[in-house]
């Protein structure tokens, strides 16, 4: 129909584009599997288990807001799975192989990961290879380099004392000892803070959304587009070392074997959550009830014992719902 | 008129491409506080100009000025920053946005440290609005916009760099009567201002309401600027397409009383195809006129079942058929030959057989699905020799052919398949004059066949010599049927041109 006339239109077509509906349909799946499971079994609302949860839901939460400020430019990211290891690998070496003060492989951690967007970023923008191949590349680089580096072994972090608590500790909890928060759990929803402040407040954030609302535009209003895309890609690979960090901590070592698949889940809750594969539109709050969706989903089929193979199959079923989610909100406003 | 001097002033513009003369001395002036119009065909050169204006193109010769100043804007930035902004038919806006952040995309005031003055952002937008007296709120997003509220925060981008100069291309293209009413008050209040305004229409009943002066622009050249008021619109096509052609038509069948092969009622899609009916009879070639995006190669994909329709009805040989698919369309009898042959039309780094064999291959498969090539090789030199198509072999690969023989091979293609609705989509594009002629008498022996054809073509001299008669479109309307002795290129042009408001519209 035409775009000349009538509200109505115009208002549903605002609420698909703003990503409301898919938002709200998000957090009313995670509400309904909540209530579901508590139902279905007694062990599921525990505190434990909710806190299990929530842990479970961290590295998975992080490096999803990772990929969803590459995707609302319109690109994607397959390179945060295998990126996490090879940023554990790096704290690894600075303070198993070095034998550096524990700042410093935090630095290592993050510093590798804004080198690695930096890198993507730039064959995204100075290059112009598709995202899909500069990171496919780049997530089959670091997947080897993690092994080269390590020699195929674990790196253990048993000489810093201390490593393990920045994901196994709680400093809330060391407040209010009946709520131990883990620290993994607390740095989420700091990354997803910041990240959603800078998304919403910052020229950062606006350059964005721009790019991914139509890239040719803001270039010709004078912006230097390819220098703010290698900058997004960037703060990006920052955060999925932070990732690294809390899985590194969590696991007191860096696997290098560990990583492949995880960039699939981490996109799989970032279109749960409402972002648009085609750029543009999305938000850190829907792309952390989509992280809890699938880690919920986890959670509670193996409370209910079903077995690890089906587990898999229904996150591959949700991933399809959600995109095709996404394609009826599409094909609705356009 | 007042002789207000010259804002912008382009003298002796010259600019190739490899292989086209696109500006041939071109002269155009524009005054501060006037709407000057830009009219002409398609091609006629009129976006070139406004491009080496826009310092998107450098200009081969003659000189830009402003202010009498000679300028060279090296980008569209230095253009812009000179104060000249244009607004692209196609908006360049980021519907993600708000209109505000739009307006002052890659010049957002900052607090330090990267972060945004939004408050300040929403109030200057705001301000620009209300100076344009626009009920407008700068928090929308752009994407929930009408395309005319869109045209508006363009406008209203380019008056917050100062501009000077606003050139509009086609601007009320996408709008309903309303929209363009209102669109006209704020270029008149602009115009007012001392704005100068470039305006690109193929409307000419827009440069009575709009424009005080015109100029036309004929392939590359300037034909003349006039006085908008008094000009008769008559003498503006004329200007428009006066050139001299071999008019001298081709000798056609009569088809008076053949049956009626193709017809079709109230086809609709979206904004695209409104309400259009006709019909073509057995042996009847019928042309299909109109300005680019008049919704010409619309209705041929909506008959065809590429593009769903949202209503009407379509009967072939007197039988409804329903064309949901272009396979509908071909167990029909409809056959398509897209405009653009080498993305639609043909395997190129195939040979001429497996092309002309390629739609349907069930006919040269033997039941335990293995391929027949002896028949291949038969139907496809069959049609080689009937369709006189130049190639060494039929294992010729079909890239080393000329356009002209490529083409042939795309109707050998749909005469195989027992075509006998043929829609032919701009068939002589990128072929030379002698191939052209070639090409004109096979569809009038493919007429003469009994095959009933529609040629969509913007060459209207094509149009005028190879149609029985000739259905002209504008935004989607079908605006008229002539008969061949009607029919002349200014009364097509004059269809082509005529908005026609339907009142159905507005309340849809």
């Amino acid at each position: 129909m035409s775009a000349t006339s009538d509200t109505p239109q115009t208002l549903s077509a605002r609420m698909a584009e703003s990503g409301a509906t898919q938002k709200l349909l998000a957090f009313a799946s995670l509400v309904a599997l909540v209530i579901g499971f508590s139902i279905a079994s007694p062990n599921f609302f525990q505190t434990s288990n909710i806190l299990a949860i929530l842990q479970a839901t961290s590295v998975n939460g992080v490096l999803a807001i990772a990929a969803t400020l590459v995707i609302i430019t319109g690109g994607i990211d397959l390179s945060v799975g295998t990126l996490m290891t090879f940023c554990a690998v790096m704290a690894g070496v600075v303070l198993t192989y070095l034998q550096l003060p524990m700042f410093l492989g935090i630095v290592a951690a993050i510093g590798t990961g804004a080198l690695a967007g930096c890198l993507s970023g730039t064959m995204v923008a100075k290059m112009k290879i598709p995202p899909f191949i500069a990171t496919l590349g780049l997530m089959l680089i670091l997947k080897g380099m993690s092994l080269v580096v390590s020699g195929s072994r674990p790196i253990y972090f048993n000489d810093t004392p201390g490593f393990d608590m920045i994901s196994r500790g709680s400093l809330i909890g060391e407040f209010i000892p009946s709520v131990p928060v883990p620290n993994g759990v607390l740095i989420l929803f700091l990354v997803a803070g910041a990240a959603s402040y800078i998304l919403s407040r910052t020229v950062l954030g606006r350059y964005c959304f721009a790019l991914g609302s139509n890239e040719e535009a803001v270039r010709l209003s004078g912006v230097n587009t390819d220098r703010w895309k290698i900058a997004i890609y960037s703060l990006s690979g920052a955060i999925v070392g932070i990732g690294g960090l809390i899985i590194a901590s969590r696991l007191n070592s860096a696997q290098p074997a560990l990583g492949l698949g995880y960039e699939l889940e981490a996109i799989a809750a970032v279109v749960i959550g409402g972002t648009s594969l085609s750029g543009g539109r999305g938000t850190i709050l829907g792309t952390l009830i989509g992280a809890l969706i699938m880690a919920v989903l986890l959670n509670g089929l193996r409370i209910l014992s079903v077995a690890q193979e089906w587990q898999t199959v229904v996150t591959g079923v949700i991933i399809i719902l959600a995109v095709y989610a996404d394609t009826v909100r599409r094909k609705k406003s356009a | 008129m007042s002789q207000s001097p010259a804002l912008i002033s382009m003298d002796g513009i010259e600019k190739r491409f490899p292989g086209v003369h696109a500006l041939k001395d071109v002269r155009f002036d524009l005054r501060s506080g006037e709407v000057h119009a830009l009219m002409g065909e398609n091609g006629a050169g009129k976006s070139t100009l406004m491009k080496v204006l826009s310092g998107v193109y450098q200009p081969d010769g003659g000189t830009v000025s402003l202010d009498g100043t000679p300028m060279t804007f090296l980008g569209p930035k230095a253009a812009q920053d000179a104060g000249i902004c244009i607004i692209h038919q196609e908006l360049s806006l980021m519907n993600d946005l708000t209109a505000a952040q739009n307006i002052y995309i890659g010049r957002e005031p900052r607090l330090g440290f990267g972060r945004l003055d939004e408050a300040r952002l929403n109030r200057d937008a705001a301000a620009i609005f209300e100076q344009m007296n626009l009920d407008l709120s700068p928090t929308v997003m752009v994407g929930s916009l009408t395309i005319a509220k869109q045209q508006m925060v363009e406008i209203a981008k380019a008056l917050s760099f100062n501009s000077r100069v606003l050139v509009m291309d086609e601007p009320t293209a996408a709008l309903n009567d309303a929209e363009i009413a209102e669109l006209f008050t704020i270029v008149r209040r602009l115009r007012d201002e001392g704005v100068g305004i470039i305006y690109i229409s193929h409307k000419m009943d827009e440069l009575e309401q709009i424009a005080d002066r015109v100029t036309v622009m004929r392939d590359g050249e300037t034909i003349g600027t006039v006085d908008a008021a008094s000009t008769p619109v008559s003498e503006i096509i004329s200007m428009m397409v006066g050139r001299v052609l071999d008019q001298s038509a081709l000798a056609l069948p009569d088809v008076s009383a053949a049956p009626i092969a193709l017809e079709v009622a109230n086809l609709s899609r979206g904004l695209d195809i409104r309400d259009v009916s006709f019909s073509v009879r057995k042996g009847e070639i019928l042309g299909l006129a109109g300005l680019m995006g008049a919704g010409r190669t619309e209705v041929a994909r909506a008959i065809f079942g590429a593009d769903p329709r949202d209503g009407g009805t379509i009967k072939v040989h007197d039988n409804p058929v329903d064309i949901t698919s272009p396979a509908d369309a071909v167990a029909a009898g409809i056959g398509y030959l897209s405009e653009d042959r080498k993305h639609f039309g043909l395997a190129t780094g195939m040979t001429v057989r497996e092309n002309v064999v390629m739609t349907h291959l069930p006919r040269f498969t033997s039941k335990f699905g293995v391929l027949n090539e002896p028949a291949m090789r038969d139907a496809s030199q069959d049609y080689i020799k009937q369709l006189t198509i130049r190639t060494p072999s039929d294992s010729q690969e079909v890239r080393l052919l000329s356009g002209g023989n490529q083409q042939k091979i795309v109707i050998a293609k749909w005469l195989l398949r027992d075509c006998d609705i043929l829609i032919f989509d701009e068939p002589t594009r990128g072929i030379d004059v002698g191939a052209k002629a070639e090409i004109y008498k096979l569809m009038i022996s493919l007429a003469e066949e009994g095959k009933a054809i529609i040629v969509i073509s913007s060459e209207l001299p094509e149009v005028l010599r190879l149609s029985h008669r000739i259905a002209v479109m504008c935004e989607g309307h079908l605006t008229g049927i002539l008969s061949r002795e009607e029919a002349s290129q200014e009364n097509i042009m004059k269809l082509a041109t005529q908005t026609t408001s339907t009142p159905q519209e507005a309340t849809a």
